[in-house]
């Protein structure tokens, strides 16, 4: 039985995410949409069940909340399913200097909430016969900067720790996508200065999806983020802490 | 989820009409969520905020200079459809490109649309608009069932055409509040295609009467004039009416390709003479006798939408539009005289377009009536500004309006005089907006709330 393809979007309030859900639609598939405007998301499924989609499911889901991510993935149908992880927090790094709870929150955000909604998820997905796992982290995890490393450091173990799952789930089905996106034109970078490049939440929903398809390991979108983020990273930390990037 | 604990943030930039003669610097909000509308309402400075759709008003509606505005392009959700009755509920940012590609495969099409697609809903509503079926559909904001409003002080409201708020809120320039969604009929059609019948006309009596035929016996009627023609030739042009086509056994449909002007034009490139060329080239293009063809609506109903960012083609200084209409008892005489002007000042026009409307607009500051409508266009130069003012004087001496939604150069005292409905929609403005944080260019060159400001 060929079955429409079932995407898990986990913080469908996303710009990101709204594009994803909204491209999966126009494909005819199946998508349970889940964060915690839930009135803001009943609107995005309705999009999406207007535009094409099979089938809608609106679930709550707080990445702060960990205890409740056993019961989120329990609830979760039995059947085979890809991941999406799109949610995320970004607050300059002005407003985290000032509020020690504000810099905890983005590490519980960015970094505890996707492993324990991760580390639930990808057993259950081996269980029905695998799938993708798509997550986007940023290029904000390649190198700490003054200007955002609580968020980088926070995406930054991210990345390590969606390469060992990887690893640890290649052999049983599913694949893990880390993609690390530049400037994109979100709600969350709307109104930021110093921004050049920018893509917008469509194509990064595009190249996602084809991501996915391919079973990608770690993708820079735009593509040419690697080139950028690689002289970055070249940068001897002597020089790269008296730069002010 | 992701999101910014700041709260909503704004982006300073400079905006124009479409129409690239008027110009603002304005921070600007972009909310993705109905929450964050009333966040950004409850931020607004001392020079106000208005709302921004599409961004193909042609002169300042959309604009706030030095101010703030609020844009609509990602409030982009349908929120339901049904099929039984063709019943659409969508937010504001939806547009009209959106209502095509998702509606048409399944038979359904706007019940009236601009001549672009890429206007928002919102702006729909909020400048009341109209097609090449006024005659009978009347404007969009007829078939409109029900509005939800987010008042100035951040409440919702749902109204219904019965509402006062409403009849300020349909052609209300985006001055009572941010339109959150729009729910209105769709209309059944039986293919994606219409059966467009033209044929030229030789003169201006030629053309009134096509369109007096026309507009008894088709469902979409427009005419395309040219505003360069002189003496004789006076009023020539190309009148085109349609039917919905029904469907074909086998036919296939191609989404049109797009061009796009990936440049300014040196504003010399449209210059009476090259106009003169065009127009003539064209009007000879159709046919003397009449001719039926098969023409997707896309093409039909967005001829222009073919060529993104067309306003180039004018060059930096872009153009004015123009658009009165004329009731009829007057009409023969006023276009005469209209243009004769246009072609005594040698302004030359190549969009130039006359057509009739029918219907009364369902809103206090709507554009409709029974009589002829026509739309130029003005690359600018010196000397327009002047003319504007005279065509002024000839809509007003001849019991006419203008505009709105297209205008760049009209007077207060013009539109006032244009518009009966405004003392009450000043006195509706007063109860919603009492710390008057909507405004626009337009509503202070108009003096739209009547205090000056």
């Amino acid at each position: 039985m060929s079955e429409r393809p079932l995407w898990l979007v986990l913080g469908a309030s996303s710009s990101v995410a709204r594009a994803f859900a909204r491209l999966l639609a126009e494909r005819g598939g199946d998508l349970i949409l889940a964060g915690r405007d839930i009135a803001d998301i009943e609107r995005t499924a309705a999009d999406a069940r207007i535009r094409g989609a099979a089938r809608v499911d609106v679930r709550t889901f707080d990445a702060i909340d960990r205890a409740g991510h056993e019961a989120f993935v329990a609830e979760l149908p039995r059947r085979r399913f890809n991941v999406f992880l799109a949610f995320g927090m970004l607050a300059p790094q002005a407003e985290i200097d000032r509020s020690a709870a504000l810099t905890q929150q983005m590490i519980a955000v960015n970094y505890l909430g996707a492993v324990s909604v991760l580390s639930r998820l990808a057993p259950r997905m081996a269980e029905e016969g695998g799938g993708a796992i798509v997550a986007l982290s940023s290029v904000a995890g390649d190198r700490g900067r003054p200007s955002n490393y609580v968020y980088g450091s926070a995406k930054a173990g991210l990345n390590a720790y969606l390469q060992g799952l990887r690893a640890a789930y290649a052999a049983k089905g599913v694949s893990v996508t880390t993609v690390k996106p530049g400037f994109m034109d979100t709600s969350m970078t709307y109104g930021m200065s110093g921004m050049f490049l920018v893509g917008s939440p469509q194509a990064c929903a595009r190249a996602c999806l084809a991501y996915a398809a391919k079973g990608r390991d770690v993708v820079y979108f735009p593509a040419f983020w690697w080139l950028i983020m690689a002289i970055i990273k070249a940068i001897p930390e002597r020089i790269f802490k008296r730069l002010r990037l | 989820m992701a999101e910014r604990i700041a709260t909503p943030s704004w982006r300073h930039a400079s905006f124009a009409g479409w129409g690239r003669v008027l110009h603002a610097e304005m921070d600007a909000a972009r909310p993705e969520r109905i929450a964050d509308i009333a966040r950004a309402l409850g931020a607004v400075g001392r020079r106000g905020v208005i709302v921004h759709g599409g961004g193909r008003s042609y002169g300042d509606a959309a604009l706030n200079s030095g101010g703030q505005a609020i844009m609509t392009s990602r409030l982009d959700r349908l929120l339901d459809f049904d099929p039984a009755s063709g019943l659409v509920v969508a937010e504001s940012g939806v547009t009209f490109d959106d209502l095509r590609r998702v509606f048409l495969p399944r038979g359904f099409l706007a019940p009236v649309t601009p001549g672009t697609a890429f206007a928002s809903l919102g702006g729909a509503v909020a400048n009341d608009v109209h097609g090449k079926n006024q005659d009978r559909a009347g404007n969009f904001g007829r078939h409109v069932v029900w509005l939800e409003l987010m008042l100035p002080s951040g409440e919702v409201r749902r109204l219904l055409p019965d509402d006062p708020l409403f009849k300020a809120t349909v052609a209300g320039l985006g001055l009572t509040g941010v339109i959150v969604a729009v729910a209105f009929k769709m209309m059944k059609v039986p293919s994606r295609f219409a059966a467009v019948r033209e044929r030229r006309v030789r003169n201006l009596d030629e053309f009134l009467e096509a369109l007096e035929e026309v507009r008894r016996s088709a469902t979409y009627s427009v005419g395309w004039i040219d505003a360069l023609a002189k003496g004789g030739k006076l009023g020539r042009g190309i009148v085109e009416s349609a039917e919905p086509a029904p469907a074909e056994e086998g036919e296939r449909y191609r989404e049109a390709r797009r061009w796009r002007v990936p440049f300014d034009f040196p504003a010399i490139a449209l210059n009476p003479l090259s106009i003169g060329l065009f127009n003539a080239w064209h009007w000879r293009s159709a046919p003397a006798r009449e001719r039926v063809r098969r023409i997707s609506y896309d093409r039909f109903l967005y001829p222009l939408d073919a060529i993104s960012s067309w306003n180039r083609l004018y060059g930096r200084r872009g153009f004015h539009q123009f658009q009165c209409l004329l009731p009829e008892a007057n009409s023969r005489k006023a276009l005469r005289s209209i243009l004769e002007t246009c072609v005594g000042s040698r302004a030359a026009s190549f969009l130039g377009v006359l057509k009739t409307m029918g219907q009364e607009g369902t809103g206090l500051l709507s554009f409709g009536g029974r009589g002829h409508t026509l739309a130029l266009d003005f690359p600018a130069r010196a000397g327009i500004g002047d003319l504007l003012t005279r065509l002024e004087r000839m809509v007003l001496d001849n019991g006419g309006r203008i505009y709105a939604a297209k205008d760049s150069h009209l007077s207060a005292a013009g539109f006032a005089a244009m518009y009966p409905g405004l003392a009450q929609f000043r006195s509706i403005l007063a109860e919603v907006d009492p710390e008057q944080r909507m405004v626009s260019d337009l509503a202070r060159r108009l003096d739209i709330r009547g205090d000056g400001r």
